[in-house]
């Protein structure tokens, strides 16, 4: 009697490598945890500078507060009324005036101590995490083969080609689109190194270890706006991550992250 | 059979982190959590800190570059009567003590103090809230004072023993000799050009240029070198630490 014969190894190639998929689901963590207690470490001085310096007697570009119980957001000379979400809020009988609301913070009420904690530890997670994932999506090539946009993608013709099969929903297609190349790119490239960077100039010892941190972004207080800045737009790319996920397909595209998937 | 449809992923989406979140608040209340895996945090940038850190200096910016109000933060007076009284006495009579694990424990009036070498610094002061001022700063180096007094091998960490209270409780901090011996960190008495004031802590502020703004000792009274910070107040070393769980190393 023979032997049964082996199954062969499946050929495919994952869709997601396993570097990339634990990586992506460590950061499905990483991003709330950090952006909650980023925003508890906000609250503690809810006010925006460029520069060097700034405090409270200097003139911020942001600022969010409450007067007289009603909220507001401030950027630059324009204010608008934001009560029940930014600045002031009714919880129960009372009135609480922090910037960001409970909800949205770690943890969920006032205790800076420790949001730093969990930030300045889940900072290591993440920078540690981005510098193995740098690496090794160079050293195989991930990233200038698989998500480094080619000129001929990023030509106008191209990107309008990509925009209109955006809404048409129509997302067909091998490999990556060039909006969503540009997409990963600009957060693998610019925002995430920005946010690691950033965050550590707001660090005296990291000032004075590497002073060029300084000439980098233009001041410890500019760092904390570009910080600022660089987290809303990494929130505004988790939005359209999702809502992409979402309309292309949440089982297949949540499976593929789970498994690697086939390409 | 639930059927995952995009309404309910969106729901889970939602709602999951939010969950997962308030897990969160349950875990930081955990002082196991707080300790052992938050704790690891402060550990790490403290021990990398030091090692790229080395004893490199914080940077010094140009008289043009000061900000044109320096706030006050914390206690802005000590309630303390025998601070008053020196107060009162321009601090005449005041004595800086220097003890515990030192060779030759001393006292030093601010004329003594004066009399030293001086170093002016012009740095940025960095708030645990995220504000920066730049004012500037001129004391003695408080490695001289360690080296009249000499420490002892056993010592390891500086106390400063402060003359304001939060209810009642007396302001402390502690920072480690690498700190201790920077060339940077200084006994300030004065500020921006004059004696400094007693907002900003006089007679004497430490200043720790690589640390946040709670390690400025204000109204320091006395300095204390210990082997450990086990017995200085609940442990910490620090007030902050101690009653509201800030980080002992606030270099970042």
């Amino acid at each position: 009697m023979s032997m049964a014969p082996a199954v062969p190894a499946l050929p495919a190639t994952p869709r997601h490598r396993l570097s990339t998929r634990v990586w992506h689901w460590v950061n499905a963590v990483t991003f709330f945890v950090m952006l909650m207690s980023g925003l508890m470490i906000f609250n503690a001085h809810p006010r925006l500078y460029w520069g060097e310096f700034g405090a409270n007697q200097d003139p911020s570009w942001l600022q969010i507060g409450a007067v007289e119980g009603r909220g507001y957001l401030r950027v630059g000379g324009t204010s608008i009324d934001t009560t029940g979400v930014l600045g002031a809020r009714t919880v129960g009988e009372s009135t609480v005036t922090t910037a960001f609301p409970g909800w949205a913070t770690l943890p969920s009420t006032y205790d800076l101590a420790l949001a730093r904690a969990w930030h300045l530890t889940f900072a290591w997670v993440f920078a540690l995490g981005f510098l193995a994932f740098a690496v090794a999506s160079l050293a195989n090539r991930h990233l200038v083969r698989d998500l480094m946009p080619r000129p001929a993608e990023v030509a106008p013709a191209s990107l309008w080609r990509d925009v209109r099969r955006h809404l048409r929903l129509d997302f067909a297609h091998d490999g990556y689109n060039p909006l969503q190349k540009l997409a990963y790119f600009g957060v693998l490239a610019v925002l995430v190194p920005g946010m690691i960077l950033s965050g550590l100039t707001m660090s005296p010892a990291m000032d004075a270890a590497w002073p060029w941190l300084l000439d980098l972004f233009g001041g410890r207080q500019s760092a904390r706006s570009i910080h600022f800045i660089f987290a809303s737009l990494l929130v505004a790319f988790l939005v359209v991550h999702l809502v992409m996920v979402l309309l292309a397909g949440p089982i297949r595209s949540i499976g593929a992250m789970l498994t690697g998937g086939r390409r | 059979m639930p059927v995952l449809t995009r309404r309910t992923f969106l729901r889970g989406a939602v709602a999951a982190p939010t969950l997962a979140l308030g897990g969160c608040d349950w875990l930081g209340a955990s002082p196991t959590f707080r300790d052992v895996v938050l704790g690891s945090g402060e550990w790490l940038s403290y021990r990398a800190q030091r090692l790229i850190g080395g004893n490199a200096l914080a940077r010094e910016f140009d008289p043009s570059e000061m900000s044109p109000v320096f706030r006050t933060n914390g206690n802005a007076n000590a309630r303390d009567e025998v601070y008053q009284r020196h107060l009162a006495e321009g601090f005449a009579n005041w004595r800086l003590a220097v003890d515990g694990l030192v060779e030759r424990p001393a006292g030093f009036s601010l004329v003594e103090l004066k009399a030293m070498p001086a170093r002016s610094q012009i740095t940025r002061h960095d708030c645990v809230e995220g504000w920066s001022a730049i004012g500037k700063w001129t004391g003695t180096p408080l490695a001289q004072v360690l080296n009249v007094v000499g420490l002892r091998p056993e010592a390891r960490y500086l106390v400063f023993h402060c003359a304001d209270d939060f209810r009642g409780t007396g302001y402390y901090e502690s920072i480690d000799l690498v700190d201790a011996f920077h060339p940077q960190t200084i006994l300030a008495w004065g500020m921006n050009d004059a004696d400094l004031p007693v907002g900003h802590g006089a007679p004497i502020r430490l200043r720790v240029e690589r640390q946040l703004g709670y390690k400025q000792a204000k109204f320091v009274m006395r300095i204390e070198a210990v082997s450990g910070l086990a017995a200085i107040g609940r442990g910490k070393g620090g007030f902050w630490e101690d009653v509201a769980g800030y980080q002992w190393y606030a270099g970042i």
